[in-house]
């Protein structure tokens, strides 16, 4: 029987991602193994919108580090992503909008140079994860042709226009907010709270889903499953997640 | 910053300038309005046009601000400010938004600019100072795939500099994308030749605007109608 739910939010993140190539020998485990290599993780929500912040407390409370995070902006006061960057955690940011309201703990540590950043115009962005999910390593697209973005990029024309070579973009975790969902993992979305979670969840060897609703199998019509399950491997419900705008106004920090 | 009053103020308001833009914008279009002074287009569309607002973080369909306490934390524009939907809105993720932008299938985007050259090459996004903070969002991908670009800005920087140059000094958004500027002063379109003035703000002059434009400016040729 499949069953992707879990009891609470702090078994989500624990478990390593599975290697996918074990290495030669059937080694791995064994006392004197190198620890994993630091681990990139997608991070759905579009500003608060779709920001799994329970999901994301419970990767600080589980304390993992140097990460690699791909998110679009870089969060905001001291809770979700920016409580997570401000702990330290994160050695890089991959986003096309690092500055935003009330957003202040990426920018010092960025201009005190603690903080490297990938800066990727959004649609590139979006494209980059949808062809990483998809088994596509590259692409060409016509965004930032001419700009400094574009700079080093391997470039090409096709019928008389330029375009430049991007790469797909994967993970090894990545951490959504769902509307709904079942034990198989098939996710709908609240409004413009899906943005970049299907996606994510194509790209990402591990990708762990907080639901606001979790229903019974059958419950979600087929025809409008968004995320369909195979993509999703655990499913955690938060029935009243907290808002991130809520939490900044009221001047909540994470840990506390 | 606080406007000048009526009396000193020479050319359009920024409302007047969103008004002169909006009469340009076809009925039926799907349209992506930057964050600013573009928002305020949807406020002065001519009545009879219908226009479908699309918004890069996954709405088409896209309604004015809810009334107070009614919005939804998840339910917000490119700017992250709350919104409402329309009859007949669709959401949808990402890739698919960027593949109506990147595509071809959004009809007109109206940006602000820190520079437009004689070219139509657009900065918008930095000026590249040392130290700041660069962030792009989804400019270049509306720039690059976008079938009309118009630009709404103001004539010249606060310190008086022309943002219509000859050449960008600031980084660029896109090379030789922008086709119209509506600005305090005038409409501009760009043409092959450079700069063309298309229509004069009330009791501005040609030498007026010419003074003011950092590049070569055609004037309104004899005979044209508006």
């Amino acid at each position: 029987m499949i069953d992707k739910a879990l009891g609470s939010v702090a078994e989500a993140p624990v478990p390593p991602p599975p290697p996918l190539n074990p290495p030669a020998g059937g080694g791995g485990g064994g006392r004197g193994a190198p620890p994993p290599p630091p681990a990139t993780v997608m991070i759905g929500g579009f500003g608060e919108a779709g920001s799994p912040i329970e999901l994301i407390h419970a990767l600080i409370d589980q304390g993992a580090t140097g990460l690699t995070v791909v998110n679009n902006n870089t969060g905001s006061g001291e809770v979700g992503l920016a409580a997570l960057i401000k702990a330290g955690r994160v050695a890089k940011m991959i986003c096309s909008y690092p500055r935003s309201m009330n957003s202040t703990v990426f920018p010092e540590l960025y201009k005190a140079g603690k903080i490297e950043l990938e800066l990727v115009p959004q649609g590139t962005l979006a494209e980059r994860i949808r062809a990483g999910g998809a088994g596509i390593p590259g692409f060409y697209t016509a965004t930032s042709v001419g700009t400094p973005l574009a700079e080093g990029k391997e470039s090409r024309s096709f019928d008389g226009r330029e375009y430049v070579l991007e790469r797909g973009l994967t993970a090894d975790f990545a951490l959504i907010k769902s509307e709904r969902a079942d034990r198989y993992g098939n996710l709908t979305f609240n409004k413009t709270a899906r943005n970049f979670a299907p996606a994510m969840a194509m790209a990402a060897r591990t990708t762990i889903v907080q639901t606001k609703h979790f229903v019974d199998a059958g419950e979600l019509d087929p025809e409008v499953v968004v995320t369909p399950g195979i993509f999703v491997d655990r499913v955690v419900t938060v029935a009243n997640p907290a808002h991130e705008s809520a939490l900044v106004a009221a001047g909540v920090s994470y840990p506390s | 910053m606080s406007a000048p009053p009526e009396s000193t103020r020479v050319g359009w308001s920024r409302e007047e300038m969103a008004q002169r833009a909006a009469l340009d914008i076809p009925d039926g279009s799907y349209v992506n309005l930057g964050i600013g002074m573009p928002e305020l287009i949807a406020r002065f569309v001519p009545k009879g046009r219908e226009l479908i607002y699309h918004t890069e973080n996954g709405l088409l369909g896209m309604g004015p601000s809810p009334a107070e306490g009614m919005g939804d934390p998840e339910l917000i524009n490119a700017g992250k400010r709350q919104v409402t939907v329309v009859p007949g809105a669709s959401f949808f993720q990402h890739p698919d938004s960027f593949a109506m932008i990147r595509g071809g299938h959004i009809d007109l985007c109206v940006l602000g600019a820190l520079q437009v050259a004689q070219s139509g090459d657009l900065a918008n996004w930095s000026t590249g100072e040392p130290g700041a903070i660069p962030a792009v969002g989804g400019a270049m991908d509306l720039v690059a795939g976008v079938k009309s670009i118009f630009v709404l800005t103001q004539h010249v920087t606060k310190h008086g500099d022309p943002k219509l140059v000859e050449a960008c000094s600031y980084p660029l958004t896109g090379v030789g994308v922008v086709n119209r500027i509506y600005t305090d002063l005038a409409v501009v379109e760009v043409t092959p030749h450079g700069f063309q003035l298309v229509e004069l703000a009330p009791g501005v002059s040609y030498e007026y605007v010419a003074e003011r434009t950092g590049a070569d400016l055609l004037p309104i040729a004899e005979g044209a109608t508006k």
